[in-house]
């Protein structure tokens, strides 16, 4: 338990957990957690996947029982274990990431119906609604129409829709489950200053975030958990992204910049012109045979829209693409496909891969033609090139035919990118390959990314997170409002000059 | 001993378990109950019935594979059989030839799959529900056909049709084998064939699905052109044994058809589901309809107790998902 700090900070922790043990079949989902949050802190709870965080979170809330021995003590009271009930009458609530709201019903009713729950008589008091969302609204800054349908605003209002529904339960301590997943980093920015402003007001919010940079900006304070055990509780303070990963992973990563030249390889890919009114203008770049092209941005910068038209997906507008040399027009990306394209879609969860189905039927689904046999699919050719692929790319799977949703993020990713190299492909873009994959399996993953380089494949790497192409690509494009506004050379350049103009 | 077990288990499929499960407590409760149970005539009656309602199982299965449903299919047979009808009466009726015969069955079939072709288009391409498109197509297919017939029998065929309906070949009868046929045609297709496959894909996430390269449209239309060649398969069985053709006819079997699937383990959501276990599940209702006649029992009883087995397998199947989650937290 090293850098512990709460003992010197003299104030009494809001929330004080100790000898927290909880298995589940076998496994020890934790082992002998301690864990403390001061009133009124903004505190990181960092970790992996699988790490325990969000069985500590359900154990805090009531939903798990923990083993014998535990102490939890909130607010003063000391408790064996919670139940749901009573940690949401003691003050304890949580944002989970999908964040559990009614898209069809009101602002206002989504924000004040629990606190109608197990009211008698069960009448609902309309009036009483509104006025408790509008001053709760009003708490975090904020103006929506209560009377609208929530299903009217975008996720980022629905976010706050939830803070807001969090403060009507007189909430002393906010959980929020990877709550800027989804944002823009404008309404990342938002957002944390809200979680800021309930700081301020005495509410203590447990932050559980993948993106460390945000983790590092917005908490005092920050615990690590690693394989279910706690590595330690340490202050922000001094703190760097990379000390946290190497916390988290128990592994050092040292990033370089993987930049190389490619600038005498024969072009693969040329784009002139193209443009898709409304979403990118007159875009133009090539990229060359064994080169990693990075295109950054904010959300909503045409990124995808542009990848998806090269993919033959949307239509453009105007301008030309050649692959080498010879000029193509896709009417679907079955055409694009067969031509030697790619894409990795950024959402892997509903687009990329076929959540209920098997890792090998999600494997083999874009390359039938390879397992076909006399006009049919044979089974044991599926087999093979299955088996084949899982070695290439060191996938972790159970058997073939589990369903892709039993595997992690970064295994899953691995075989949506298996899935497009099956097709033989001279150009892979992938979007946002590391979402929702653990810090560890990231590096991974781009160490696929580079080796499929030195093959020879074009990549076309699109990000939001400006270090991955920073260190992965060999040149990097900066998209703004649907146009090219910038060319960097990672090779040339600091990671803070593209950052400054990204985000500025 | 064990081992041996697990291997038929994993040859079986764990969608096997609930017919399976059915199958035996059908035949020891009627076998304990009535000891004529177990006889050449039970037997020849579930063989010689099932094959209707099968056929109409086969054409209702792909659409419910993809995700969605073919409330036409028992008009569509009807207004194959009709084509057939009218194909035999132009040529001479009771002296019609099997030539005219053949063009007729080809022509229904065709009259069948151009149904199909309209709904798999107006799905495809307007994204409509499966369930308003086809019933739409059904209503359309009832409307013209009462139309056509005014509502009665077309009957007068000729005599070489009745072995279709009631002969054996080497003791099987035809309609049966006409159906394991077309079980094993939709077998091989499902699992050796690509349209099979995205059949799977499509049914569990069609974007996903489109993404990945799969043409979605043409597999959405292929599903139901060949669900609409099977409900004309199925009309020509019906002509041939009952020796007429009345629109309206089967139309009882709609319903039934979307419980045989549910009962051979098919996802009622599309992207799982298989032919043989639902070919089994068949079998079951066909066993419990003709063993309750049999006991003497009423026919519309039979359909009752159709009913609550069915009820009964979703229970069943949910305590044993809800003891398998328990055993794997605890295991």
């Amino acid at each position: 338990m090293t850098g512990r700090e709460s003992a010197k900070s003299g104030q009494k922790p809001l929330l004080i957990l100790r000898n927290i043990n909880m298995t589940f079949g076998g496994v020890r989902a934790l082992k002998d957690i301690s864990f403390d949050v001061l009133p009124g802190e903004v505190h990181c709870l960092a970790g992996e996947n699988g790490s325990g965080k969000s069985t500590l979170i359900k154990i805090i809330t009531g939903v798990y029982r923990p083993q014998d021995g535990a102490a939890i003590e909130f607010d003063g009271q000391t408790y064996a274990h919670m139940s749901p009930v009573t940690a949401q009458n003691s003050g304890i609530q949580v944002i989970w990431q999908d964040l559990a709201l009614f898209p069809e019903m009101t602002v206002a009713e989504n924000i004040s119906f629990q606190t109608l729950l197990g009211r008698w008589p069960r009448f609902v008091n309309y009036n009483g609604m509104r006025e408790k969302a509008v001053k709760a609204l009003a708490r975090l800054g904020v103006t929506l129409d209560v009377d609208r349908p929530l299903k009217d605003y975008a996720i980022a209002q629905r976010q706050i829709v939830a803070i807001a529904r969090a403060l009507v339960g007189e909430a002393k301590l906010v959980f929020m489950d990877e709550p800027t997943a989804s944002l823009t980093q404008s309404e990342t920015d938002h957002l944390l200053d809200i979680v800021r402003t309930l700081s301020a007001s005495g509410v203590a919010v447990v932050f559980v975030s993948h993106r460390l940079a945000e983790v590092l900006e917005i908490s005092s304070r920050l615990t690590v958990l690693r394989d279910g055990a706690l590595v330690g509780a340490y202050s922000t303070e001094g703190m760097t992204q990379s000390r946290i990963t190497e916390l988290m992973t128990g592994k050092t990563f040292d990033q370089i910049v993987r930049a190389c030249n490619a600038g005498g390889n024969p072009v693969v890919l040329e784009v002139d012109g193209l443009s898709r009114p409304g979403q990118f203008e007159d875009i133009s770049f090539t990229v060359r045979r064994g080169e990693t092209l990075g295109i950054t941005g904010l959300l909503g910068a045409g990124r995808t829209e542009l990848a998806l038209s090269l993919f033959g997906m949307l239509k453009p507008r105007s301008g030309t693409v050649r692959l080498e040399g010879k000029p193509v027009h896709f009417s679907s990306n079955r055409d694009a496909i067969a031509a030697g394209i790619a894409y990795l879609s950024e959402d892997r969860l509903s687009l990329g891969l076929i959540q209920p189905q098997s890792i090998a039927d999600n494997l083999v689904i874009a390359s039938l033609g390879k397992i076909t046999s006399g006009g049919l699919l044979s089974d044991s050719r599926k087999r093979d090139l299955v088996a084949q692929w899982i070695t290439d790319l060191g996938v972790k799977i159970g058997l073939q035919g589990d369903a892709i949703s039993t595997l992690s993020g970064g295994n899953q990713q691995r075989i949506a990118i298996a899935k497009w190299l099956a097709t033989d492909p001279k150009l892979l873009i992938l979007d946002a390959p590391t979402v929702g994959v653990d810090v560890g399996a990231r590096a991974g993953i781009f160490d696929i990314v580079a080796k499929l380089a030195e093959t020879g494949l074009a990549i076309i790497l699109i990000s939001d997170e400006v270090p991955e192409v920073y260190f992965n690509a060999d040149r990097v494009l900066h998209m703004a409002k649907g146009r090219v506004v910038n060319q960097f050379m990672p090779a040339d350049c600091s990671l803070a000059e593209i950052e400054a103009a990204v985000y500025a | 001993m064990t081992t041996i077990l697990n291997r038929i288990k994993a040859a079986l499929g764990p969608d096997m378990a609930g017919p399976g499960f059915a199958l035996i407590a059908v035949l020891l409760i009627f076998s304990l109950a009535s000891p004529q149970f177990f006889s050449r005539a039970t037997f020849g009656s579930v063989a010689f019935q099932l094959p209707e309602l099968g056929l109409l199982t086969l054409a209702m299965l792909l659409p419910v594979l993809t995700g969605g449903l073919n409330l036409a299919i028992t008009f569509t047979a009807n207004i194959a059989g009709l084509t057939v009808a009218w194909v035999l009466q132009q040529n001479g009726g009771a002296d019609a030839g099997p030539f005219a015969f053949l063009l007729g069955s080809v022509l229904g079939i065709g009259v069948g799959a151009l149904s199909g072709l309209v709904m798999g288009l107006v799905i495809a391409y307007t994204r409509a529900h499966p369930i308003l498109v086809s019933l739409s197509m059904m209503i359309f297919l009832r409307g013209l056909g009462e139309f056509l017939t005014r509502g009665g029998d077309v009957s007068g065929f000729p005599a070489f049709l009745q072995p279709l309906g009631h002969g054996s070949i080497l003791g099987f009868p035809i309609p049966l084998l006409v159906f394991i046929g077309c079980v094993l045609i939709w077998h091989l297709l499902l699992t050796r064939m690509k349209l099979g496959f995205n059949t799977y894909m499509i049914g569990s996430n069609i974007e996903a699905a489109r993404y990945s390269g799969v043409n979605t449209r043409k597999v959405l239309v292929l599903v139901y052109v060949l669900s609409g060649a099977m409900c004309a398969i199925a009309g020509i069985i019906m002509l041939a044994r009952f020796n007429s053709v009345r629109v309206g006819h089967g139309e009882s079997y709609l319903l039934i058809t979307v419980l045989a699937c549910f009962l051979g383990g098919v996802n009622p959501f599309g992207g799982f589901g298989r032919v043989i276990p639902v070919a089994l599940a068949l079998v079951v209702l066909q066993l419990l309809s003709s063993g309750l006649n049999i006991l003497g029992a009423n026919q519309h009883l039979a359909t009752a107790v159709w009913g609550i087995l069915l009820i009964t397998v979703m229970i069943l199947r949910f305590t044993a998902g809800h003891f398998k989650s328990l055993k794997r937290k605890k295991g």
